[in-house]
């Protein structure tokens, strides 16, 4: 589709650019553009020195949010950091993509299957999960096992909510959850950093803790994509990843899950992944902490300061079971 | 050696962009949640990049016949410790906040510490005798070996950040197949003059040694 006037001179007759320059300036020229190339990682970005990083609350508003007990009264890390800087795999090992990466993810139609151990096998709706119960903001410490964290207003409700009507068997020792496979919506998946689908697991006495969040939103609103929309779980006392996004699955079992990142390094990643500062990673101490937006580095508290999940662990060698 | 100037002016400048790309995000709230882990990560990646740049003067000017090239190496080599320094103060400063008693933990304990510490250390002579009157007081010879050293900063580098990953090993991949070819085309060289020499030897005993000398690089 062509709108407005042709050009008065025909394009063959134009001069080629290469020719009107004299060769002097268009040595020079490809020098420059050759020094660009060298740089190029340098000019590769230089879109997102002029345009700023997204800030705007895009998303619907949740109403009827309940305030929670749980919630520490620590400064909340900004909602730009919180929805742009993510480490989402299933998108990329780049925290700063998932942002973009997961603008047109579909979250809606979106079922999740409550199987294993359970008196009754169900395809549950989201949308009706989400309606088991109020919806709460539930302001939690995050601290991600490479040393850094952040404070966010989950909105959501104790996941035990949902075990509770999913009704599982006595037999039922552990949960475990399956994030959703698609490449061809999560790039990320289309390489093998990580095993995919990704799973994460819990013990049916962490899962029932009241402190574990079935989470579907954040700052008021629903669930951002890139933070695992549109249902994911929040463990505050635990290392981030053990946090499972985007899940389609809830399966009870009775033996311990096997989580992806211990099945990527056995070494390095556990299955309880609890916060502590006293139990390194094999590579990096786990002692210090960087909060978004503090310039110090702040002593990490053991199970990120939720003490209440203490009793779970009773009698446990943490250094063993980390 | 209009030419040489002309090329030493723009590698210059163009090795100050990622410095000069930092401060300007810095300045314009661009460095987003994690300013610090940017700086560490990029100060880190253009160390890196530097050595392989410096590693392939060689090869460049010996394929291209281009051998007034070898007129910016050192410079890109003190771009590298340049880098280098401020990956290292990025660490000790803004990691550790100039806490020796974690730091000493840590390259005693961390091996990505240990190795990335190490390459960075075998920097410092190279860059100490960066000047022309140390070359002279070396002797050409004894400073070309001195700074072979690079070699194991470049290795040291690449195991650094293999070692640092938690699971994409993609990009240490990418600059460790990069520097292998760029050694091994040393290797390659050296064994082909060997070789040579071999076969020279009986005839020319030597002034082919002295010319092999000179063209080595």
């Amino acid at each position: 589709m062509l709108i407005g006037k042709p050009p008065a001179i025909p394009s063959s007759e134009i001069t080629p650019k290469a020719t009107y320059l004299n060769r002097r300036n268009f040595l020079a020229g490809a020098a420059i553009a050759g020094a660009a190339a060298v740089t190029g990682v340098a000019f590769h970005d230089l879109a997102d020195l002029v345009a700023p990083a997204l800030t705007a609350h895009a998303n619907a508003k949740i109403d009827g949010l309940q305030k929670s007990g749980f919630s520490t009264t620590e400064k909340e890390t900004p909602y730009k950091d919180v929805t742009n800087y993510n480490n989402f795999y299933e998108f990329s090992t780049d925290k700063y993509e998932p942002a973009g990466l997961a603008k047109n993810f579909k979250t809606r139609p979106w079922t999740v299957t409550i199987d294993g151990l359970v008196k009754k096998k169900q395809v549950l709706d989201v949308d009706a999960i989400i309606k088991m119960a109020a919806p709460e903001e539930r302001i939690y410490r995050h601290r991600c096992v490479e040393g850094w964290s952040i404070v966010v207003p989950w909105v959501g409700f104790s996941l035990s909510e949902l075990i509770k009507r999913a009704d599982p068997l006595p037999k039922a020792k552990f949960v475990e959850f399956t994030t959703l496979y698609d490449p061809k919506q999560m790039p990320g998946q289309r390489t093998s950093v990580l095993k995919w689908p990704y799973v994460e697991g819990l013990r049916m006495d962490e899962a029932m803790h009241p402190l574990a969040l079935l989470c579907f939103g954040l700052y008021g609103e629903v669930l951002p994509n890139q933070d695992g929309a549109p249902l994911r779980i929040v463990l505050p006392w635990k290392y981030g990843f053990k946090s499972a996004k985007s899940i389609v699955r809830i399966r009870f079992t009775g033996d311990q899950p096997m989580n992806t990142w211990q099945q990527s390094a056995p070494g390095e990643y556990g299955f309880y992944s609890n916060v502590n500062p006293n139990v390194d990673h094999p590579r990096w101490s786990q002692a210090k902490e960087r909060r978004l937006g503090e310039f110090l580095k702040r002593p990490t508290l053991m199970f990120n300061g939720y003490d209440q999940v203490a009793s779970l662990y009773s009698g446990m060698d943490l250094k063993k079971n980390f | 050696m209009n030419r040489l100037r002309l090329t030493k002016t723009i590698v210059f400048l163009a090795a100050l962009v990622p410095l000069g790309r930092l401060v300007w995000k810095a300045l314009h709230d661009g460095l987003g949640a994690n300013p610090i882990e940017v700086i560490t990560h990029s100060t880190g990646d253009w160390t890196l990049i530097l050595v392989l740049t410096t590693l392939s003067i060689t090869p460049l000017r010996r394929i291209t016949r281009q051998y007034w090239l070898i007129g910016v190496r050192r410079m890109i080599g003190l771009f590298v410790f340049f880098y280098g320094t401020l990956h290292c103060l990025t660490y000790i400063w803004l990691d550790k906040f100039f806490d020796i008693h974690e730091m000493l933990k840590d390259v005693a304990k961390r091996r990505f510490i240990t190795v990335g510490f190490s390459a960075f250390v075998l920097l410092i002579p190279l860059a100490l005798t960066s000047t022309k009157g140390w070359i002279r007081r070396l002797g050409g010879k004894n400073w070309q070996r001195l700074h072979r050293l690079i070699y194991f900063t470049g290795i040291l580098g690449v195991v650094h950040y293999t070692w640092l990953v938690k699971a994409d090993l993609r990009k240490p991949i990418e600059y460790g197949i990069v520097l292998a070819i760029l050694l091994l085309y040393r290797v390659g060289v050296w064994a082909s003059e060997k070789a040579s020499e071999k076969r020279k030897q009986p005839a020319m005993p030597a002034p082919a040694r002295s010319r092999a000398e000179v063209t080595k690089a």
